[in-house]
């Protein structure tokens, strides 16, 4: 069983080299290599659930010569997530040659696909740094498939990319320094055995490491490059980008926060991150709020949803090493869980609204929110996509979104920390403000004259909207997903 | 008290949230030509719904329950529950949906949009048997934001500049309303953890309410303020007026059955099987309530008179008529209880019975004001017979079912030593009076003139004044009302199920 690890790296790496020496096959080794990632995302999922934390020695050499392969519960929810979200936009990229990008989408995606495994997989800091980059240059070359009003974001993007790995890996070097070892677990025990008080090299090697990854992440006020790259793109790449990229350097710093630097985080710079988020959920929802295009709109809205998600720092640090049953353990694990879910719900909810918002631009010839009237009457299946996936975003019951959005608002009370309540409870309103604002572009009186509209391919609509309903559907049934996540986490002492 | 003879019968609530649910998401994907299947598929899940609360209403009556629960969030089940209150509201909604089903399929014959139409409008009362069903607070809160996001596309439907206007206002309101009511909720899960609704009020907030009072009453005042809205108290009752924008058939729905009554059916089940009245009493958090209802009440009526517009004169009713509900149940003792919970039922059979009406004026005769319907009476006897004891309800003359409402809340209020009620209801009534007679009197009495406005309006029914589909709802509910009126001391009617539930909240006193 531990095997699937290892092919969850290799597998998507495979398709990416197949798709590149036949370029004139790419949807067919796309849907193939997606559909076998799937199962073995889903298989890895259910062992972790059942069984607890994998760990893999490549070739059994060992740590520290060897490659180490770890997944726990987190590890496991983001492995599935990305499958399920890359077999949608896969069946999605299949249906049009301008969602895509084609020829060259397919191995690119696939090396993108393969890199995010690495990352999740990953138990050590070096072969996470080599994760990310293979993450953010093919991330990088997808955003330019979106043709020469592409390239300069692209260009942009490249450099943020960069310039974030290239933080990372100087705290990486620093953190090698300072504990003498590069596994993620080992690093954390001697860093925490070595330190009564955190000397300044462990207080560096976090900031810079935060900051890069921050950085990768779009945390405000480090976002300005997203919305632009994440609209340039093609739509399919736009899902991917949004819904999955932006969480690989998300669980970076979580591992890196909680798990190597646990004993260093201070509840200030915890604090300081949720401040960020914070003003990240309004910013971004403001700004969504006066685009004129659907796009943006929908890229705006994820440098606002990965606000709340930053909201963990400060909910579950102050529950580091506590025991289990006590206070501060409880509201941190409801923080991990609730933060991590919203991580989820929104990989799904972004998906299908990028996808969807896709289509729609591809039958009306442009994204403009005034060129869309009459979508609702003509095109009601992307319509409702959008409009589900703006409910999971905006937290309102009974989707997926919600979950996380009341284990927050718990783990706020638990831990006393009530600044973060209207956050949580306004912001809602802020995305449901801007989704209502694309439906009711959406709409048209029943005389109105509107122009024909490009032929969609069907696939296209059911994968926007089978991610939607699953962002809806999770809602009702998340019990086990929560559970997940908390396999093996580092907070709340275990559930 | 379980029913537990059979295994399956647990699943009877899931079954009954299913009778909408499935036809509904089935018909989101049907062409809107395809008229017959959708029919098929809409009638038979609303007859199987009635048929299922038939069945349901005697051994639920005696006293026994049915039970389904699946866990949702940690440490908090989804609960669905059909127990007396549950089957009061279940079978209102499954009644009126029945109605309002074939009202809505003559009334949108041939009109755009209609799979979307009938998609949400199956969802919409999805969402009200799930609040009907919720059997603790969260399971509560999930159905009361759905029913919002499911009414939405209907009230915008139309699809003109004033219904989207009209629906985002609506948007506005509820979605703050579901903010501050979930802040609530979180808070008083924080504080006592999951509540399950119970007769007389749950143990916790018992506990609660005596060691940290101030709370208790701070999350009493978040909940009743986020249900405010939907149920339109004043000050946060301006979305109604403005989301008469919507279809008829929708406008009947929302104030019946689905959105204001969601608001007032939570107020009932904060107040009695929550907190429980006796709790809530000692907090002192039931005299501002009662009051805010009473000012209501006079205000909503007060309203209507200036009215021209027929809906929106009738929205300001709902306004006033909806508020009987919470002053009934704001008012401590069993007899004012019994008329608050049996005015639920009540006014939504008067009321769905009017928004009928007007439906049928406007659609066959394009007859929209107050001021246009003179001498109507003679061309459309039958809607203006059904509108006539819809109106005489409303003003609460024997023997229409609001008589039995506003007669239990007066001596409910005496009872209670709060004789200032009995002088709201009179006031009250006489503003009822004064805002429907004159439409009554225009019906019957007034000669249509020379021309009337409606000539050259030519109608598709033959023998009949309007489409059956249109008018046969319009007169069942009207029956309806009179029937509730008139047999409302029988064993199952509206009142007699009303005061099994008043009196089990009273238990503990």
């Amino acid at each position: 069983m531990n095997d699937t690890l290892g092919a969850l790296v290799l597998l998507p790496l495979g398709g990416a080299v197949l798709a590149a020496l036949l370029p004139r096959h790419g949807p067919w080794v796309g849907i193939v290599t997606a559909a076998a990632t799937l199962a073995l995302a889903l298989t890895t999922a259910a062992a972790v659930y059942r069984s607890g934390p994998r760990h893999l020695e490549l070739a059994g050499w060992g740590a520290p010569l060897g490659i180490d392969l770890r997944a726990d519960g987190l590890s496991a929810a983001m492995l599935a997530l990305t499958a399920v979200v890359g077999v949608a936009t896969t069946v999605y990229a299949t249906g049009s040659d301008a969602a895509s990008g084609r020829p060259l989408f397919w191995p690119l995606w696939l090396a993108l696909w393969s890199g995010l495994n690495a990352v999740y997989v990953s138990g050590d800091l070096f072969n996470t740094y080599v994760a990310l980059e293979l993450v953010g240059l093919s991330a990088v070359a997808l955003v330019a498939l979106g043709g020469r009003d592409a390239y300069p974001p692209a260009l942009r993007y490249l450099f943020v990319a960069v310039l974030g790995s290239l933080a990372y890996l100087l705290g990486v070097a620093l953190v090698y320094a300072e504990a003498g070892t590069l596994d993620i677990v080992e690093a954390g025990e001697r860093l925490d055995g070595a330190t009564t008080a955190v000397t300044a090299l462990t207080a560096t090697a976090l900031a810079v490491m935060a900051l890069g990854l921050a950085l990768k992440t779009a945390l405000f006020p480090l976002h300005a490059w997203l919305p632009q790259a994440h609209a340039a793109a093609p739509s399919a790449v736009s899902a991917i980008l949004s819904a999955l990229v932006v969480k690989a350097s998300l669980f970076v710093l979580v591992r890196v926060w909680f798990v190597v630097f646990g004993g260093a985080a201070t509840p200030g710079a915890a604090q300081l991150l949720g401040i960020l988020g914070t003003v990240a959920v309004v910013w971004g929802a403001v700004l969504a709020l006066r685009q004129p295009r659907l796009k943006p709109i929908v890229a705006y809205s994820t440098v606002a949803q990965v606000g709340y998600l930053f909201l963990l720092f400060p909910l579950a640090t102050p529950g580091l090493g506590e025991a289990a049953g006590t206070t501060a353990a409880q509201a941190a694990y409801a923080g991990w869980t609730g933060a991590l879910g919203l991580a989820l719900a929104h990989g799904l909810a972004k998906a299908a609204m990028f996808m969807a918002a896709g289509t729609l631009a591809l039958a009306h010839g442009s994204d403009r929110l005034t060129d869309l009237r009459g979508a609702a009457t003509r095109m009601p299946m992307s319509t409702l996509t959008f409009g589900l996936a703006g409910a999971s975003l905006a937290g309102l019951p009974p989707t997926f979104g919600f979950v996380g959005k009341w284990q927050l608002l718990q783990a706020s009370l638990i831990s006393g920390q009530w600044w973060w309540l209207p956050v949580l409870l306004v912001g809602g309103l802020l995305t449901a403000a801007y989704t209502v604002r694309v439906l009711g572009a959406t709409v048209n009186p029943p005389d109105a004259e509107l122009a024909p509209l490009a032929p969609v391919p069907r696939r296209m609509e059911w994968a926007a909207l089978s991610m939607a309903a699953l962002a809806v559907m999770l809602g009702v049934s998340s019990s086990g997903l929560l559970g997940l996540l908390g396999v093996g986490a580092p907070v709340g002492g275990g559930p | 008290m379980n029913l537990t003879d059979l295994p399956g019968l647990n699943y009877v609530p899931v079954l009954l949230l299913m009778t909408s649910l499935v036809p509904g998401v089935l018909i989101f994907f049907l062409r809107d030509e395809q008229v017959r299947l959708r029919t098929v598929l809409n009638v038979s899940g609303a007859v199987a719904k009635v048929g299922l609360v038939v069945v349901l209403v005697p051994p639920i009556v005696a006293g026994r329950s049915l039970e389904w629960r699946s866990p949702f969030l940690p440490g908090i089940d989804l609960v669905l529950r059909v127990e007396q209150l549950s089957l009061l509201f279940l079978g209102l909604s499954a009644l009126l949906w029945l109605a309002t089903t074939v009202y809505a399929i003559g009334y949108l014959e041939g009109s755009p949009g209609r799979s979307r139409f009938f998609g949400f409008f199956s969802l919409c009362v999805t969402a009200t048997v799930g609040i009907a069903l919720a059997g603790n607070l969260v399971t509560f809160v999930i159905f009361y934001e759905f029913l919002t996001l499911a009414t939405f596309p209907l009230v915008a439907h139309r699809g003109t500049p004033q219904a989207i206007a009209g629906a985002r206002t609506y948007l506005v309101y509820t979605l703050s309303g579901g903010i501050v009511l979930l802040a609530g909720v979180a808070w008083l899960t924080h504080l006592v953890g999951p509540v399950e609704f119970t007769a007389g009020g749950a143990q916790q907030l018992a506990h609660l309410a005596t060691t940290e009072p101030r709370l208790a009453q701070a999350v009493f005042v978040l909940l009743i303020a986020g249900l405010a809205v939907k149920a339109a108290l004043i000050p946060v009752h301006g979305w109604l007026p403005r989301a008469m924008v919507a279809p008829a058939p929708v406008s009947a729905l929302l104030h019946a059955v689905a959105v204001v009554k969601a608001g007032v059916f939570g107020i009932v089940r904060v107040v009695h099987h929550t907190y429980g009245v006796e709790v809530a009493d000692t907090l002192g958090v039931l005299l501002p309530l009662a009051v805010l209802a009473a000012a209501t009440i006079i205000f909503g009526s007060t309203l209507a008179l200036f009215q021209d517009d027929l809906k929106r004169r009738l929205a300001y009713s709902t306004v006033s008529q909806v508020s009987y509900v919470t002053l009934g149940i704001a008012v401590v003792g069993v007899v004012s209880t019994t008329g608050g919970i049996v005015h639920l039922v009540h006014q939504g059979l008067m009321k769905i019975t009017l928004f009928f009406c007007a439906g049928l004026f406007a659609e066959t005769l394009g007859l929209h004001k107050v001021s246009e319907l003179r001498g109507v009476g003679r061309r459309m006897p039958v809607t203006a017979a059904a509108f006539t004891v819809g109106a005489l309800g409303m003003i609460g003359l024997p023997p229409v079912a609001g008589f039995v409402s506003k007669w239990q809340l007066g001596l409910g209020g005496i009872e209670a030593g709060h004789p200032w009620i009995v002088a709201v209801l009179l006031t009250s009534s006489l503003l009822n009076a004064a805002y429907f007679l004159p439409i009554v009197y225009r019906l019957w009495f007034l000669d249509p003139g020379e021309s009337p406005p409606w000539e050259g309006v030519r109608t598709t029914a033959r023998r009949l004044e309007a489409p059956p589909s249109l008018l046969l709802p319009a007169v069942a509910a009207a029956l309806f009302a009179l029937l509730a009126g008139l047999l409302a001391e029988m064993p199952y009617s509206p009142l007699e199920v009303a005061r099994k539930i008043a009196e089990r909240s009273y238990l503990g006193l």
